[in-house]
């Protein structure tokens, strides 16, 4: 007859941080769908690969590492990681270029900083950013939606454009963004920046083909697809509401004042919410507690500054979309921002409340 | 302050930050009855269950005692006692295992029940209103109530606070899960609750009476209700069911939107909180002269057949509740003390309920699926936050985690880690599955022990500065003292009454003898040296010759040993081939030695001859001739050594002749043997001071030499002639020195004398068997006087140089008695 010695509580919710990692990669379903609806099979492709590179690289790490290799590479953390990455690049990107940043991404990126709940970067984005860096010209060969194409993209096509460069038909990816017209098609963000450079005013560029109807054909789906796992994780709890909240609100301010001041200039606040990596960034990369903030105040600091820094490098900066920028900025800034955040202990500091 | 009461009465409470909903549980026994109290076999009541020191106990072992009776009496606020909680015999008084987290032992009464539950003499007081505060403060602290919520601070100094009280809170929230003890206590005696309450009224004179309960409780909220519906000033706070609502600093936010400064009591603040159960037991104490014996212990969980409350008797084994609920037997118990969010692990059932027990959970597996509890599922922390959004005391539970874990207490008490109440809270929701309450308890306890230890450290350095002064102190003083003697002994000198003058001529005397010495002293040296210089380097000039020639006599023996025995070595490498050129080594060896030496031996010889006659002839004589100084006689025992030594190492010699190889090994051996007995002889000698503990040793020193000769001789003979008779002879010398041994110890100068006229007779003896032993007498008596010539120029003095010529002769005579014996045998 033995007696159980436990410490208190005895008592748990029994949540796990796996179940967690599981939801989200489950919010991110409806924002898959729209992509794989309007920009066909690149990002699954792209995913399934970078799951399977990581789940590889994390279990060559944690078998040096010598860690319990169970239940770490299936907490869902990893599979997260290369799902994100997986939304992010460039549906037709070279298949290299998926195996380099998941490795980047797990082994550099998390791994060496001490694995999970040690690093300073999401993993993803700091991937991201570096095959942005190192590969400019692959990075940045974005699909146009399949409405617009001339070529019938199917799975095989896909497939054979991302592990050769060419489809079965011999197209290459430069001749599938090529429109009907003979001009290259970039993204929604891509085209107002490149036309406000050529000083055509942000209304003249909304007559885009690419911008269709409203901000971006197919971009904006995608952006609601995310908006709506990032309330489906909301309702859940999984997320913190501060930091959407703030990095949203952050952004429409500043597309406000400056749509306010110079409305030839600068894109609508909608524009701005629904174009680009802004809803992913808004639930699934800004909210990753490892790298983000932890206190209320904090997180209403860390998104605020999220918000500033993709309105500013999305007006002012080289690349069109910033928000992997601005998400590594403000990792860099979240110890700091922790550190001043702190809340008041109950019974401490009360001459200041009062 | 009247804005608190009317916002209370219109429902609104304030919040404190943070807080968990976990399962209630609290159906499993909140319908049940209380059950009446049973008297265990045995009731095991640890002397010490409140926060604060031990009463003193009162009682023995095998005393009677009465149900009520003290066991231990308080002397101090912080004391509380403990009662019999039935009649019967104590039957021991030991260390036993105490309800505490950390399953230690402490001293406890254990009690045998008589089961006839005699109560000791009471007195009943309805009407507390006849007593004065202070005899209520009395028999609130002769009962023994320690907070019962499960602190257990003592009640009396609680109630006894002198500052104004705004607001008395009872604390009726019950916010653990699965527990209702209070919530039946108040079900069913809310009357007596009511009493403990309006004698804390009496006693602290609040200005507002809230009783704070969490709205799952409806029953006991309609009836305290009920009960305080006629007393306006006391409110029952019915509050959101929030977990830790219960705690203090939580509940007095809810209730007054006051927090609770750190380190500080509540009571400065005006508030004082007291627990249901405290007051049941406050009016049980003053009204019906009852101790703290009892207690409402709800008995829970889903391995329990039948749930439920129980009046239990102080020092209960928890096991004989569990037992009466029907605690069905499983492979792993699991049993806590208190509830499941902050209570503990018992490791037995044996362990008694004490005055803070309110809850005894024991739960099936599934029940409490804890990761703490069913072996840890921990991982890293993602810095999910979820910890610091449920903390009530608003810390940051994951940077306390990484600093517990970095062992970092400067940054643990940055963080307010003493702020934690370990409520259990962020290890509840934390989603990684850490037990943080763990972690910051051992980081508390770390942080404590380093706390004493600087403590102590601090201490001893004051300590050892402390010593340091008064050392210092201590040395001044006594400067101070001896100048003053001295001053005072001038005074009274030069005073010149006749004990001064008295005083002073002894000292000049004294004076006076000791230059007197001095002047003798220097005389004596010019006499010896005749030399004006000073004495005192004379002196030592003198000793360090003398030194310097004894070491100068050593070193030479012992370059002949070491030659004598490089010659020995060759020998016994060359035995087989080189017989004769070992022979001739040898006897180069022989001739390196001194010349001068050997002629100051001869001049030596003749004297010496002389002397050994008179020896012979009469002992007297030559005693007399030896006693004339010490260093003459020193020198003689040496000399007499050595003689030993180098006759035996002739002997070998000789044995290398009689080509016999194994003979010539037994023969080192022995000769080597002889070596060890001579010279530690010496040491001997060289160590003794008097004169008559020389001759003793000299005596032995000779017996040994003999001793050593005829063992040589036996053990040669055995080999060359192989005559029966004659080693049996050798052997009988052998008894004969013995006798003489045994004699030689023994102080008195005619007895010294007998004895060495005894031993010079063996040594004779033996000497004649050894000669008829011997064949080849030229080598002995080379190296004899090799020997002597060592020591003759060593010692540099006439004396000493007599004393070899005294061995040379003996060797002479030794070596002509050798001549003799071929032609005899």
């Amino acid at each position: 007859m033995a007696f159980w010695i436990a410490s208190s509580p005895h008592n748990h919710q029994q949540s796990e941080t796996s179940g967690l990692m599981r939801l989200v990669i489950y919010a991110t379903i409806p924002g898959i769908f729209a992509q794989w609806y309007f920009f066909g099979w690149g990002n699954l492709i792209h995913i399934a690969m970078a799951i399977t590179i990581v789940l590889v690289a994390e279990f060559a790490v944690l078998s040096l590492r010598e860690k319990k290799i169970r239940p770490q590479l299936f907490d869902g953390s990893a599979i997260l990681t290369a799902v994100l990455l997986g939304i992010s690049l460039p549906a037709l990107a070279p298949w290299w270029i998926t195996i380099i940043g998941s490795l980047f991404a797990i082994i550099v990126v998390k791994q060496l900083y001490g694995g999970l709940g040690h690093n300073p970067f999401n993993p993803a984005m700091a991937a991201y950013v570096m095959l942005l860096i190192s590969f400019p010209v692959q990075m940045t060969q974005w699909q146009p939606p399949l409405p617009l194409l001339a070529i019938d993209l199917q799975f095989a096509d896909t497939l054979s454009l991302i592990f050769s460069g060419y489809t079965p038909q011999g197209y290459s990816v430069e001749q599938i963004r090529t429109h009907v017209d003979g001009f290259t098609m970039a993204t929604p963000l891509d085209t107002v920046k490149t036309n406000i450079t050529l000083g055509l005013t942000v209304v003249e560029s909304m007559e885009s083909p690419i911008i269709g109807k409203h901000f971006g054909i197919g971009w904006e789906w995608i952006n609601a697809g995310f908006l709506l796992g990032g309330l489906f994780l909301l309702t859940k709890k999984a997320i913190h509401w501060t930091t959407p909240l703030s990095f949203l609100t952050s952004l429409f301010i500043c597309s406000f004042i400056a749509f306010i001041l110079s409305p030839d200039s600068s894109a609508s606040t909608m524009f701005h919410w629904f174009s680009g990596a802004t809803m992913l960034g808004a639930f699934f990369i800004l909210t990753d507690p490892v790298s983000g903030a932890t206190s209320v105040k904090g997180r209403l600091i860390f998104g605020a500054l999220a918000g500033l820094l993709v309105y500013l490098i999305r007006k002012f900066g080289g690349y069109p979309d910033a928000v992997a920028f601005a998400v590594l900025l403000c990792n860099m800034a979240a110890p700091l921002i922790d550190q001043y955040t702190r809340p008041r202990t109950y019974g401490h500091n009360l001459g200041v409340k009062k | 302050m009247e804005s608190v009461i009317e916002r209370i009465q219109k429902g609104h409470f304030s919040h404190f930050h943070g807080g968990i909903h976990p399962p209630e549980q609290k159906f499993l026994t909140s319908t049940k009855p209380i059950a009446s109290a049973q008297i265990p076999e045995q009731l095991i009541i640890p002397v010490r269950q409140h926060i604060g020191q031990a009463g003193d106990i009162i009682v023995a072992v095998g005393d009677k005692v009465l149900k009520g009776q003290a066991l231990s009496a308080s002397n101090s606020p912080m004391q509380l006692p403990v009662h019999a909680p039935t009649s019967g015999i104590i039957s021991a008084i030991e260390n036993a295992v105490i309800p505490h987290p950390s399953g230690l032992s402490e001293l406890c009464i254990i009690i045998t029940p008589d089961h006839e539950d005699t109560w000791r003499k009471r007195t009943i007081c309805p009407d507390h209103h006849l007593l004065s505060k202070d005899q209520i403060l009395e028999k609130i602290a002769n009962s023994g109530i320690a907070g019962m919520g499960g602190a257990g601070f003592p009640t009396q100094v609680k109630v006894s606070t002198l500052a104004k009280i705004n607001y008395l809170i009872i604390n009726a929230a019950e916010c653990e899960p699965y527990i209702t003890a209070d919530d039946l206590l108040i079900q069913e005696h809310s009357p007596t609750v009511l009493d403990g309450i309006k004698i804390l009224d009496h006693l602290l004179a609040p200005k507002n009476i809230l009783i704070g309960i969490e709205d799952n409780k409806a029953k006991a909220i309609e009836t305290l209700q009920k009960a305080t519906a006629d007393i306006a000033h006391i409110h029952v706070c019915v509050i959101p069911t929030k977990y830790p609502s219960g705690g203090e600093k939580q509940l007095i936010k809810i209730l007054t939107n006051q927090e609770v400064p750190s380190g500080v009591l509540p009571s400065s603040l005006g508030i004082v909180m007291q627990n249901v159960a405290t007051c049941f037991a406050i009016a049980d104490a003053v009204i019906n002269d009852t101790p703290l014996i009892k207690r409402v212990v709800t008995v829970s969980g889903q391995a329990l057949d039948k749930p439920q409350n129980i009046w239990s008797l102080i020092g209960t084994p928890v096991g004989f509740l569990t037992q009466h609920c029907d605690y069905k037997n499983r492979q792993h118990k699991h049993l806590i003390m208190g509830g499941p969010m902050m209570g503990f692990s018992l490791s037995n059932d044996q362990i008694p309920v004490i005055k803070s027990t309110n809850c005894i959970l024991a739960p099936s597996e599934a029940e409490i699926e804890s990761p703490y509890s069913t072996g840890t599922k921990e991982v890293e922390c993602i810095r999910c936050g979820q910890c610091a959004d449920v903390c009530p005391a608003q810390l940051l539970p994951q940077e306390l985690q990484w600093s517990a874990k970095a062992k970092d207490q400067q940054q643990l008490t940055k963080l307010n880690l003493f702020d934690c109440i370990e409520c259990g809270a962020c290890a509840y929701v934390c989603p990684s599955q850490i037990p943080l309450v763990h972690y910051y308890r051992v980081a508390k306890a770390e942080i404590r022990q380093q706390k004493l230890l600087d403590i102590k450290a601090e201490k001893a350095k004051v300590r050892f500065e402390a010593r340091k002064e008064r050392l210092e102190r201590e040395k001044i003083a006594r400067a101070e003292k001896h100048k003053k003697a001295a001053e005072a002994r001038k005074a009274r000198m030069n005073s010149g009454t006749s004990e001064a003058k008295t005083e002073k001529s002894a000292v000049a005397a004294a004076l006076a003898r000791v230059k007197a010495k001095k002047a003798q002293a220097s005389t004596d040296d010019h006499k010896i040296n005749s030399e004006p210089e000073s004495t005192n380097e004379q002196a030592s000039d003198k000793k360090d010759q003398v030194a310097n020639a004894i070491a100068r006599a050593k070193a030479k023996k012992l370059a002949k040993q070491a030659q004598l025995k490089e010659g020995q070595a060759t020998e016994n490498l060359t035995t087989d081939n080189d017989k004769e050129a070992s022979i001739s080594a040898k006897l180069d060896n022989v001739t390196v030695s001194d010349k001068k030496a050997k002629v100051a031996a001869a001049i030596a010889k003749a004297k010496a001859k002389k002397l050994q006659q008179a020896e012979n002839s009469n002992d007297s004589l030559s005693t007399d001739t030896q006693a004339k100084s010490d260093e003459d006689k020193k020198a003689k025992v040496a000399a007499a050594v050595a003689k030993a030594k180098a006759k035996a190492k002739a002997k070998a010699a000789e044995r290398t002749q009689d080509d016999k190889p194994d003979v010539l090994v037994a023969n080192d051996n022995v000769a080597s043997a002889i070596d060890v007995d001579a010279s530690s002889a010496k040491i001997d000698i060289a160590s003794t001071q008097s004169a008559a503990e020389l001759k003793k040793a000299r005596i032995a020193a000779t017996i040994e030499k003999a001793k050593a000769k005829a063992k040589a001789k036996s053990s040669l003979t055995e080999e060359t002639i192989k005559t029966e008779a004659k080693s049996s002879l050798a052997e009988e010398t052998i008894k004969t020195e013995a006798t003489a041994i045994t004699e030689a110890p023994i102080p008195g100068a005619a007895e010294l004398k007998k004895a060495k006229v005894a031993a010079a007779v063996a040594k004779a003896k033996a000497k004649k068997l050894a000669a008829q032993a011997q064949k080849v007498a030229e080598p002995e008596n080379s190296e004899q006087g090799d020997d002597d010539n060592v020591i003759a120029s060593a010692t540099d003095s006439k004396k000493a140089r007599i004393a070899a010529a005294v061995a040379k002769a003996k060797a002479k005579k030794l070596a002509a008695d050798t001549n003799k014996s071929p032609t005899s045998e």
